[in-house]
């Protein structure tokens, strides 16, 4: 039978669920890192024994840690993030030039095809490579050179590059996300870039229509269909089909679309999840009901998901990186709360259960689907 | 022989017990001493002071004879204390936050 494991990433360490494929008991290991923030695990597509982790400390710094073992075990890697070049300067708060500052790794995205090369999207914004496990990165610079980076700023979480999405289908075209830039897309394998923001709309930046400054908070996409994107952003819920050329709301009926999480079923390109949370003043989720919207539509038609979830006294936020999905055959879904929850379904949504409670706040949730053993 | 006392995070992150005891050729320094620390235990680059800039980070103090040394240029010689193994090198994780 297949086996999930579930990588949990919070403010005080790591933790590991893993279950069978009924998904219905769980264990837990962890914490790993204990006291550290871990802002992201994330394991190899090729090797799903390899793992990378993102530790880091306000103390102490970043430190990159890699699993040879399915997390068993761990090795600090590499964790000298030099930008390339003269750094330069991006917009600050009060408008003023700022220059960029190194901060933490927010996202891993480990290589498609080599368990040895592995994506960091870092804070301030800017995308970095290895290609030997972690022991070294390079900046992929194009991103921040191609002209609109003096005009990024940060977010109140702040100046993240926290989603990286590579396309299955093209090893040369890679989509990232930042707080508060927008979202870029790279068709040459992380040399050049383009903004890919036409359609988004947000009134809190002066320019509500402009080529970058937008807070997109989730890129979404499924495997099969990776010319289709989903967006949570700050305000709004985006769809595109034509790999961001272009970008259309999708929100509908949702209760508010705000919210920070958006991720797509693993079979069902169409069926997209959302946890609609009330407010960029109230970070908690509408009448104190937790609730996960799901569209089997590609979006606009809405229904809520509450079987098993609190639906009186809520008052957690589910963070960007916080859903996963895992590719059994009956697709599960999974996300994290701020209040140490890890909540799962194994029924695409229509039933719930917290399969871990009480963590430290969840920063994100991975998922992998192994097979025997 | 000089003793090094580190905070919880980064023994664990080391995987030391207890003080590490160094020995340096010339000055000791705190730069001598960090170096030394760096080359032993390669996973400690970057928890105490820039890879680049070599600047302290800013929540993370060297004591040392009840003085706080945080300011001083890292160049600067130690108290014959410290050199001498009798009093400890403190590397000390600021008190702040949850």
């Amino acid at each position: 039978m297949s086996r999930v494991r579930v990588l949990v990433g919070t403010r005080k360490g790591a933790f590991i669920l893993t279950s069978d494929g009924k998904r219905t008991q769980w264990e837990v290991s962890g914490p790993h890192f204990a006291g550290w923030e871990i802002y992201h695990v994330k394991g190899s597509p090729a090797d799903p024994n390899r793992l990378y982790a993102s530790q880091s400390s306000g103390w102490f710094g970043q430190q990159i840690q890699r699993s040879n073992d399915g997390g068993a075990t761990w090795a600090p890697v590499g964790n000298k993030f030099v930008y390339d070049g003269v750094p330069g300067t991006h917009q600050w708060y009060d408008g003023t030039p700022h220059a960029w500052e190194f901060k933490r790794v927010w996202h891993l995205e480990p290589s498609l095809a080599d368990p040895d090369t592995v994506l960091a999207g870092i804070e301030d914004a800017a995308l970095f490579r290895s290609q030997d496990g972690g022991a070294n990165w390079q900046e992929l610079s194009g991103l921040r050179g191609h002209g609109s980076g003096s005009r990024w700023s940060p977010g109140a979480g702040g100046m993240c590059l926290h989603t990286i999405l590579l396309d299955p289908s093209n090893a040369q075209r890679i989509y990232i996300a930042i707080s508060a830039a927008g979202a870029f897309r790279s068709d040459d394998g992380g040399m050049t870039w383009l903004p890919i923001n036409q359609g988004l709309r947000s009134p809190h930046i002066p320019d509500p229509t402009a080529e970058v400054g937008h807070c997109v908070h989730r890129l979404a996409m499924h495997a099969s269909r990776p010319g289709v994107l989903f967006m949570q952003k700050h305000w709004d819920v985006m769809r595109s089909d034509n790999a961001g050329d272009s970008w259309q709301e999708i929100s509908g009926n949702l209760p508010t679309d705000f919210g920070f999480v958006i991720d797509v079923h693993a079979h069902e390109p169409e069926t997209v999840y959302v946890v609609p949370i009330k407010s960029d003043g109230e970070h908690f989720p509408p009448e104190g009901k937790l609730r996960v919207y799901r569209s089997r539509s590609g979006g606009h038609e809405w229904e809520p998901l509450t079987k098993g979830l609190p639906q009186s006294n809520c008052y957690v936020n589910v963070l960007r990186d916080a859903m996963a999905v895992d590719a059994l055959d009956q697709c599960g879904i999974y996300f994290g709360t701020t209040g140490g929850q890890v909540y799962a379904s194994a029924d695409s949504g229509d039933s719930w259960a917290a399969i871990v409670r009480d963590l430290p706040p969840v920063l994100s949730v991975e998922t992998q689907t192994l097979g025997n053993g | 022989m000089i003793r090094v006392m580190l905070p919880a995070h980064l023994r664990t992150l080391a995987r030391v017990d207890g003080d590490v005891e160094l020995e340096l050729d010339g000055t000791v320094t705190t730069g001598a001493i960090l170096d030394a620390l760096e080359t032993r235990y390669p996973m400690l680059r970057g928890t105490m002071r820039d890879q680049v800039t070599g600047k302290r980070r800013d929540f993370v103090r060297f004591y040392a004879c009840e003085q706080d040394l945080s300011h001083d240029p890292p160049d600067t010689p130690l108290p014959a204390a410290v050199a001498a193994g009798s009093e400890p090198f403190i590397v000390l994780g600021a008190i702040a936050g949850g």
